[in-house]
């Protein structure tokens, strides 16, 4: 049994077995978790560099944590504060870092693209913790994960993607794997945001209004508006995205049944989600949180062991 | 499968089992701080048939019964993917006698994961080893069992496989080179 690629790029490189085979074993290192000793030694011998070139809280502390339960060294490095500064390339950083005897490198980037660039160019298995607009991998699986908890399977889970399908990667990321998988996606959100002839390269739904999507979905996944990638004015104001696509109580009150409420973080509460949605009963977000730590265990875990490219 | 011998035949193999959970009720009756935990994958049929076989011997004994998972452990996981199977253990091992249960002891690899395994789940009075098939001389770590189903000689390019199907039971030798 082998996972079909050597780094973990994104989900469009991966086949529904590999998808399996990481939710499975990601299940395992969540049993690890509830122990009294939440530490297992696998990756006692590798070293993982986590290269954070934007910001990050949740991505960066569940890699890092991931990491240290598994018993790996680690080491962080943030593009502020360092060389990158000075004027120094991804490549020359990255070979530095690598000089120094690191076997697996974890990166997020803002230009799309970067760590399919590195990987092409180094040796060490290289995981992708979120680049430009392209794909976040991890996020999409342990969302996966949180789906596959609550109803058994993803096969034919009915899934709404909301907000800004445009700017996001999470929104990719979850097509491909959710598509893989056999759910089936809707997007949702303003005509502005959701690329055109999306319905052409991937087998989903589009609609506009938000309100025909959460009475048809099961779980809906809310992402968050981007505004750090948004360079012109692609809705009048925020106050006004919220009447429109918003999530509110009022419209979840209305459904005769319950929708399940994901959000990748951060919120910005009031706008996409509001409060008293975030923090009801219906929302999965912290499960999201607690499975990312599992996902990211077992994707080091399964990876760890393919130094041999050609393997 | 070349060069197969037949270690064990169906009717041995029972015998054999019988007579570990004999030793086992010899040494720890009335299992009143022993638990068994046999090793995922394969020595989870061994430990069942002799957990059975217990209770239905002495119905009146409680005892826990768990399950272990060692993959997490291993020290020759890299280049290969071993799926993990579940880890059962609904009880503190603490303080107790701990019997650890596997088909077949050959490098004592597999053994040291599973004490690793083991004591992250607490700090144990005693661990014992009972195994229904010993390569002798084949060690690489200083591991002996307490309790043995049978003690071979084998040689490297040899495999033990332990069959436990409906209409097959029992154990053989053969060669793993063509």
């Amino acid at each position: 049994m082998h996972l079909a690629t050597k780094h973990l790029l994104g989900i469009r490189d991966l086949r529904s077995e590999d998808i399996q085979i990481i939710l499975d074993t990601a299940q395992q290192f969540k049993d690890v978790l509830q122990r009294p000793i939440k530490k297992v030694p696998s990756l006692r011998d590798v070293t993982i560099v986590n290269l954070f070139y934007e910001n990050s809280t949740r991505t960066r502390i569940s890699f890092e944590l991931a990491e240290k339960r598994l018993s790996a060294d680690t080491i962080n490095f943030s593009a502020s504060g360092s060389s990158v500064s000075k004027g120094e390339t991804l490549l020359d950083t990255v070979n530095n870092i690598l000089s120094m005897k690191v076997d697996m490198v974890v990166m997020r980037h803002s230009a799309t693209g970067a760590p399919h660039f590195l990987a092409q160019h180094i040796p060490a298995a290289i995981i992708n913790a979120g680049d430009g607009i392209n794909e976040h991998p991890t996020q999409a699986l342990l969302d996966a994960m949180t789906i596959s908890e609550k109803f058994g399977s993803l096969k034919g889970v009915k899934v709404a993607i909301v907000g800004d399908i445009m700017h996001s990667r999470v929104a990719l990321s979850n097509i491909y794997l959710l598509t893989k998988m056999g759910a089936q996606v809707t997007l949702a959100g303003p005509p502005t945001l959701i690329p055109k002839h999306i319905t052409s390269a991937f087998p989903v739904q589009v609609t506009y209004n938000v309100r025909e999507a959460i009475e048809w979905c099961d779980v809906a996944n809310v992402l968050r508006i981007q505004l750090e990638r948004q360079n012109q004015v692609l809705f009048s104001s925020l106050r006004e995205y919220n009447q429109a696509y918003g999530i509110s109580k009022t419209l979840l009150q209305s459904l005769n049944k319950e929708v399940m409420i994901m959000h990748p973080g951060p919120i910005n509460r009031g706008v996409e989600l509001d409060s008293d949605v975030a923090d009801s009963g219906q929302s999965v977000i912290l499960d999201q949180v607690e499975n990312g730590v599992a996902v990211r265990m077992a994707v080091l875990f399964l990876l760890s062991g393919r130094k041999d490219p050609s393997a | 499968m070349k060069g197969l011998n037949t270690i064990m035949d169906d009717e041995q193999f029972k015998l054999t089992l019988k007579r570990l959970a004999h030793e086992l009720i010899e040494n720890h009756y009335p299992f009143s701080d022993t638990c068994l935990i046999g090793i995922q994958p394969r020595g989870i049929v061994i430990s069942d048939f002799i957990h059975a076989y217990i209770k239905q011997a002495h119905p009146e004994v409680q005892f826990h019964y768990g399950k272990l998972d060692i993959t997490f452990y291993r020290d020759d996981f890299k280049g290969q993917i071993h799926m993990p199977n579940i880890t059962d253990l609904d009880f503190s091992i603490e303080g107790k006698k701990v019997v650890l249960i596997d088909d077949v002891l050959y490098t004592g690899r597999t053994i040291r994961a599973a004490m690793d395994a083991l004591l992250d789940h607490g700090r144990a009075k005693k661990v014992e080893l009972c195994i229904l098939v010993d390569r002798k001389f084949s060690r690489e770590l200083p591991i002996q069992p307490d309790y043995v189903g049978k003690s071979i000689d084998s040689i490297v390019t040899q495999k033990v496989k332990v069959f436990w199907e409906e209409d097959r039971k029992g154990v053989v030798l053969y060669d793993s080179i063509n």
